[in-house]
């Protein structure tokens, strides 16, 4: 029996029994549905996280010395937590010897930040700010430009010169209707001159990530960073290519167990943070996700499956007579079998593409009125259709054999 | 085992004669049936039916047949033990040659794919395929490629004059077309035995007129007629009567000169049976 053949026959039955076939594919097709919705809400949560929150955090090839990492999405426990605590500072001191280790070609930029109040004559009143003290290729890294204005030279980093380039937000807020390029703001009451304005970067989950100041780490407010003036908060470094990227980060590593002096059994008193690292837990986090968005769809895939499994046993003995006709013609079980598993697999498969066709609006519907870039996955509209077409087949198995034994005399004296 | 081919013959033409000389060697080719000794029983709840009590019955090539019986006399499971529908308990069954009543359903299925052309009294027709699609049923179980298929559906269609109703579908003809397409269907494997179970039984007299000079004319062409009827009006256009009674056969009469229905004595001869 030609499948070609007994797939025409399937949708002919389709079409003919319009009611019954929709009931027959609405398991499948909802199940398929939240299948492809689910998965691609997930994939559209995972991309905005690496491209909006973390890729903005953390630059390509690069990654940050720090003592713990600042990026923690809910996996940290209590004891981590009280190990990241009781963990020494990074210090200026310690940077020179890393910087010495590191491959040619890699840069790097010394950062401390910390939330600042910020006041300037012209605008509202003080605004608590991020202000990040940094030196090196900082700018370079992040690929970090002004919008108005210029960027640090290297003489006002060596000398730690009072200036500052400020966000979009903060210009809003201290300079509402005037170039701030040129004029004075006042960093916790620290006069600095604006000398640039930073170009937008977005945000992200509604946290701006405009409302930012940068200043040379070497200028005045490099006390109020944090507790003692040599302590700092981040080494970000970063390599020509992801290679180097691992030589770099094992060089520096040795470099600060050295300086640390951790026995071989210690672990790293110190954090290297990757954008991967960064992202380890919600790629954990994702396999659950995942996991979910197929085991609940899978419920009503199974009911979907004793529907069909009704609904051929109907068609099995409605069409009694055919089959007894079709085994006098010639046909050999397998080929009953086969009519009748193409057919049930047939009706799953079309299930399964209104699924994937609802679902794929759902996930549409979804970038249109969320913030999240929701993204069909290819794999998820492959594994829906053949999900489907098993349904179809898994529950055509029984009614299938029963019509392929069905003894053809009694089948065809059957009207 | 008594009956050998040898025993049975048909008298008056010699050159009919079974050349098969001891039990369990295949019969000639003259032969496209032989039956001995064919037993069939049902077990219907504890209570066993003998429908079949030994059975010898041997078609020539070429012979039009005409099976009848009173209704319970085991018409009907003969033709389901000829047309490989059904299995016997007892005796053999050679169709063309081929030792049939041992076989294995898979086996059975591709005899009554190539050697049997069944037409039955409701035409069992598929509703929903065109007359063509219908006729095509068993190339596709003999697994013919689509575009030969479809010449051979074809030709077998225009052989009963339906040519220009290929796309028609059952419910659009008429109820001697749809014989004359499951007819069409009957023959387009090619098959050894046109194996007809009341063919006439749905239709009206006239029809039944037409279908029967469709069977003669295919008789005429040589082709290999059984039919199972109670109407003897029906069985009198075959050539050979065989007649059931309570599971064995009861009489076996071949008529040498073939008469229309107007009422011409018929020239008839016993077909012996030990």
């Amino acid at each position: 029996m030609n499948t070609f053949e007994a797939i025409r026959l399937a949708l002919g039955t389709i079409r003919t029994q319009k009611l019954k076939s929709a009931f027959t594919l609405m398991g499948v097709c909802i199940g398929v549905m939240f299948l492809i919705a689910v998965v691609s809400i997930v994939n559209g949560m995972g991309r905005y996280l690496k491209d909006d929150l973390v890729g903005k955090l953390i630059a390509i090839n690069s990654f940050e010395l720090r003592h713990r990492p600042n990026i923690n999405m809910g996996d940290v426990d209590a004891a981590t937590w009280q190990e990241y605590q009781r963990r020494k500072r990074l210090r200026d001191y310690e940077v020179p010897a890393v910087i010495e280790a590191l491959p040619a070609g890699t840069r790097y930029a010394v950062v401390a930040d910390a939330p600042i109040n910020m006041t300037s004559s012209f605008g509202g009143g003080p605004r608590s700010v991020r202000v990040t003290g940094v030196e090196g290729a900082y700018f370079d890294i992040k690929a970090l430009e002004v919008s108005d204005g210029r960027l640090f030279t290297p003489q006002e980093y060596a000398m730690g010169t009072p200036v500052a380039v400020i966000g979009p937000d903060v210009v809003e807020r201290l300079f509402p209707s005037l170039n701030p390029i040129g004029r004075e703001v006042r960093i916790a009451g620290l006069p600095y001159t604006v000398v640039g304005i930073a170009e937008s970067q977005g945000s992200a989950f509604g946290m701006s990530f405009d409302n930012v100041a940068y200043v040379p780490l070497q200028a005045p407010a490099r006390r109020l960073f944090n507790a003692e003036a040599n302590m700092i908060d981040a080494v970000i470094i970063q390599s020509p290519s992801e290679a180097e990227m691992t030589e770099a980060m094992e060089a520096t590593r040795q470099v600060m167990r050295m300086q640390h002096q951790l026995r071989p059994a210690q672990k790293d008193d110190f954090s290297l943070q990757t954008s991967d690292s960064a992202l380890a837990f919600w790629d954990k986090l994702q396999g659950y996700l995942v996991l979910a968005g197929v085991a609940l769809p899978a419920f009503g895939l199974v009911v979907g499956a004793i529907v069909i499994m009704n609904i051929m046993l109907v068609a099995v003995a409605e069409r009694t007579s055919e089959i007894g006709l079709r085994k006098a013609l010639g046909a050999r079980r397998r080929d009953v079998l086969a009519q009748f598993l193409v057919e049930s697999s047939t009706l799953g498969a079309v299930g399964a593409m209104a699924g994937v066709a609802l679902g794929v609006f759902l996930a549409f519907v979804m970038r249109q009125v969320t913030p999240l870039p929701t993204v069909v996955a290819p794999w998820s509209v492959a594994l829906g259709v053949l999900v489907g077409a098993g349904v179809g087949i898994i529950s055509g198995v029984y009614p299938a054999s029963r019509a392929s034994r069905l003894d053809p005399i009694t089948a065809l004296r059957q009207e | 085992m008594t009956n050998t081919i040898d025993d049975i013959g048909i008298s008056t033409t010699g050159e009919r004669r079974a050349v098969v000389a001891a039990p369990g060697v295949a019969p000639g080719k003259d032969w496209v049936i032989v039956a001995r000794g064919l037993k069939r029983e049902y077990d219907m709840g504890g209570e066993v039916v003998r429908a079949l009590r030994g059975v010898d019955l041997a078609i020539g090539r070429n012979e039009y047949v005409a099976i009848m019986g009173p209704s319970g006399s085991g018409k009907s499971t003969l033709m389901n033990l000829i047309g490989c529908l059904d299995s016997p308990n007892g005796g053999e069954y050679w169709l063309n040659g081929q030792l049939v009543s041992a076989m294995s359903d898979d086996a059975l299925a591709r005899v009554r794919n190539k050697e049997i052309g069944f037409v039955f009294q409701t035409f069992n027709l598929l509703p929903r395929a065109t007359a063509l699609q219908n006729v095509e049923l068993p190339l596709v179980y003999a697994g013919i490629p689509a575009d030969e298929r479809k010449r051979r559906a074809t030709e077998a269609l225009d052989s009963v004059q339906l040519g220009p109703r290929l796309h028609h579908r059952p419910n659009e003809l008429s109820g001697g077309q749809r014989q004359r397409v499951a007819i069409a269907r009957a023959l387009v494997n090619r098959p050894s035995i046109l194996l007809a179970d009341e063919p006439t039984g749905n239709l009206d007299s006239t029809t039944s007129q037409e279908i029967m000079r469709v069977f003669e004319e295919l008789s005429r062409q040589g082709q290999t007629v059984v039919m199972v009827t109670h109407e003897p009006d029906i069985a009198a256009h075959a050539r050979r009567v065989v007649v059931l009674r309570d599971g064995v056969v009861e009489s076996d009469e071949r008529r040498e000169k073939f008469v229309d229905r107007v009422g011409i004595a018929h020239a008839t001869t016993k077909v012996a049976h030990d």
